[in-house]
């Protein structure tokens, strides 16, 4: 239906610039300058117009037509029948599977019905809005033509149309963002109506098997998000202590000590790191780092768990390297050359130079460098999965097996779900809970980029 | 280092230079870029206590031969410098020289003014501290105002010391600069174009300054104005295709210039 419709729009559009910016040509006749605006102005201007009313007639028609057909497929049934969402979309699964042709068995006389009314109502909805839409381009384009006058502003009226569509634009980007906070804040309402904010903010316990029988043990399970939130921040902290001075330090070496052939070779060798899939990192920190520390560990007689906070931590920390060190790289490189000249000029060295001057001029970036890599490593699910374990150990030993916001989220919602339970819903908590961290993380990072922030030119 | 002096200096020195003393002696220096070759065989007897002005159309060379004083050439990897450059009869080439204390020595302004992105105090604070010039808090901050109160901009920014360097506008930015090279009390102050950037009213108080700091100081600066060269400096030294065409007493070069080429300069003729 869609397809013929956008394919009627875009002859019309094309029409309509060209008949516009041909009646003004015959406007202007053979006086050039006469026109406000440019001939293609004019076309432009009737284009616009056009793809606008067309566009408004798709959206709010489209969903009305397909509301109609459904309407009228389902009311071959008894009102009864299809008085539920599921059985509602078991009918109609019915009736498009008989109208393509691969309903499987003998279909009943209802649904043969049923099958009919809605293709009926289908070509009659496609031919309407096809007519419909011609018409109305066709009216937009006539209409159009008529205003194009020696004086009308098309250029003005043009720049106008553009700001819109930029408009629109953003407010897609924004209204979505929007929409994911509220669904989530929703079902996340929906889980605090089940358990307390109190015990799941504050709770030091995480095991959100609930039972399938309410009299086994441990049946209501049990909500604490903080052994979380310790496990996020002591692998996200490990993580930082190995890529922050890594990336850095790597940095300003690109920055400021290598050649640019060396540099050449070595920017895209470190980029390299970051295009690695984490599953990769993840059983290679399984697989390698882990049994390495445990054996270590062991030979110091400490104890160990196979999985480990450290272990995925660790490597982390080498997956984030390459966001510290590209973008400080970037900023560092972005530091006029006349302050380092400023400084070697009053008898700094290289290295003075470079901590005095350089880095507190390009701070504010390497900030935000640092906030990315710490949004990064916070986000990450998939190496602590392998690396670091399932269990909600509330501990701040790194040598211990603990879990992370994302990886519970994750637990949680793979494999058959009642989507009711507070186990499920508890994921959507969890989802809140991290929004805000990394909401917190940007805001702090943009007070600190305002507070440090300099102008040069 | 090629010490073998293989032309003297005109035997007519210009009377500045025999009325002072002796502060930078240059022979024979080659300057090349790769295979550019910038500056070409050039001599030159600058005075202590007076204003030098180098001049000359845009490329011709001043701003290398100026960075070739301090050594702010070693900072390019494909610039190479021959010849031999002494201050106070030292060869500033010697391999055992250290660089670091060479340009402490020698204070420097840019063409752009390039406060560094910290406070006004800091910013003067900065070469006293990389070099452990101040005992203590006291004896810092009484650097730091002594160099503004030099630089005369003192009065101007008092209440505000802690404010960034880079919220003054540009003149002040540039006497900032100033103070900021004379906090560590140099022998030798050289200029690439400082006024360049600033406007007429700023651009007269950097000349008035220069005009003072003359007094202590060895100057050396760049300048594309020649009305500039004629208000400040008491040599100037014409620059031409990386030769130095002619240098002389500042009232000699512009009343009665011996080279064709400078004559044409100072005339308008080309430049
Ligand atoms: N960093 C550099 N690399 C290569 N060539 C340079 C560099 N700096 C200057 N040059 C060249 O050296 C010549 C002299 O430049 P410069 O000393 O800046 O001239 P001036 O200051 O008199 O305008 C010019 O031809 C210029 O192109
Ligand atoms: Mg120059």
């Amino acid at each position: 239906m869609s397809g013929t419709y956008f394919a009627i729009m875009a002859a019309l559009v094309l029409a309509g610039f060209f008949l516009g910016a041909q009646r003004a040509r015959g406007v202007r006749g053979d006086q050039a300058g006469m026109l406000h605006s440019l001939p293609a102005y004019h076309g432009l201007y009737i284009a616009a117009a056009v793809l606008t009313v067309m566009m408004v007639i798709f959206v709010v028609g489209a969903p009305l037509a397909s509301h109609y057909v459904v309407s009228q497929g389902l009311g071959a049934f008894d009102p009864s029948e299809v008085a539920e969402q599921l059985h509602r979309d078991a009918a109609l699964r019915d009736i498009q599977n008989l109208i393509a042709g691969i309903y499987q068995g003998e279909p009943s006389d209802k649904l043969k019905a049923a099958a009919a009314a809605y293709s009926a109502a289908s070509s009659l909805v496609y031919w309407g809005l096809n007519i419909f839409g011609v018409l109305a381009g066709a009216a937009v384009i006539f209409w159009g033509l008529g205003r194009i006058t020696p004086e009308l502003r098309a250029r003005n009226q043009f720049e106008r149309f553009v700001k819109y569509v930029l408009l629109a634009s953003s407010g897609v980007a924004i209204l979505t963002t929007i929409g994911i906070v509220l669904s989530v804040v929703f079902e996340a309402m929906h889980f605090f109506s089940k358990v307390s904010p109190i015990d799941f903010l504050f709770g030091l316990q995480w095991s959100p098997q609930t039972a399938m029988r309410a009299d086994q043990v441990g049946s209501s399970g049990a909500f604490g998000i903080v052994p979380l939130i310790a496990g996020t921040l002591l692998i996200t902290v490990i993580a930082m202590l190995v890529a922050g001075p890594l990336g850095l330090f790597s940095a300003i070496y690109m920055a400021e000590y290598a050649t640019p052939r060396i540099r050449s070779v070595v920017k895209p060798i470190l980029e390299i790191l970051a295009g690695i899939p984490t599953v990769v990192l993840g059983f290679f920190a399984a697989l390698t780092v882990a049994p390495l520390i445990r054996g270590w560990g062991q030979s110091f007689g400490l104890d160990v768990a196979s999985e480990s906070a450290l272990a995925a931590g660790l490597v982390m920390g080498m997956m984030i390297i390459p966001f510290v060190s590209s973008l400080s790289d970037d900023v560092i490189n972005a530091v006029p050359q006349s302050l380092r000249d400023g400084s070697y000029a009053m008898g700094a060295t290289k290295s003075e130079t470079i901590k005095k001057v350089v880095l507190p001029a390009a701070l504010p970036g390497i900030v935000s460098a640092f906030m990315l890599a710490i949004s990064r490593a916070v986000g990450e699910t998939m190496i602590v999965v392998m690396a670091a374990g399932l269990a909600a150990n509330l501990t701040f030993n790194p040598l211990a097996a603990v879990t992370t916001v994302t990886v519970q989220i994750k637990t949680l919602l793979v494999g058959d779900q009642e989507f009711d339970s507070a186990k499920t819903l508890s994921a959507f908590a969890l989802g809140l809970v991290l929004f805000f961290f990394t909401l917190a993380l940007n805001y702090i990072a943009l007070k600190i980029v305002q507070k440090y922030r300099e102008q040069y030119d | 280092m090629d010490t073998m002096i293989k032309t003297p200096v005109a035997d007519s020195a210009p009377r500045i230079a025999r009325e002072r003393p002796l502060k930078i002696k240059a022979r024979n220096v080659d300057v090349y870029y790769g295979e550019k070759h910038a500056i070409n065989d050039l001599s030159i007897d600058i005075p202590d206590s007076a204003v030098s002005a180098f001049i000359g159309p845009s490329g011709c060379g001043k701003s290398t031969f100026l960075r070739s004083i301090n050594r702010m050439n070693d900072t390019i990897p494909s610039c190479r410098v021959t010849g031999n450059i002494e201050i106070d009869g030292r060869d500033i080439y010697d391999r055992t020289l250290d660089v670091v204390q060479l340009r402490a020595r020698i204070g420097m302004v840019f063409q752009k003014p390039n406060p560094f992105p910290k406070s006004i105090y800091e910013n003067v604070a900065y070469g006293p501290r990389i070099h452990g010039f101040a005992r203590n808090k006291t004896d810092l901050e009484e650097i730091v105002v002594t160099s503004l109160k030099k630089a005369g901009l003192f009065e101007e920014v008092k209440d505000r010391l802690d404010h960034s360097g880079t919220s003054l506008s540009g003149g002040q930015q540039q006497r900032l600069c100033i103070a900021r090279a004379i906090a560590v009390n140099p022998e030798v102050i050289l200029m690439d174009e400082p006024c360049s950037a600033l406007d007429p009213i700023a651009t007269a108080r950097i000349e008035e300054l220069i005009d003072e700091l003359r007094q202590n100081f060895c100057i050396v600066i760049v300048t594309h104005s020649m009305q500039q060269a004629a208000r400040v400096s008491q040599l100037t030294a014409f620059f031409h295709l990386g030769n130095l065409v002619e240098v002389g007493d500042t009232d000699d070069i512009f009343t009665a210039p011996k080279d064709k080429r400078t004559q044409d300069y100072i005339t308008g003729r080309f430049g």
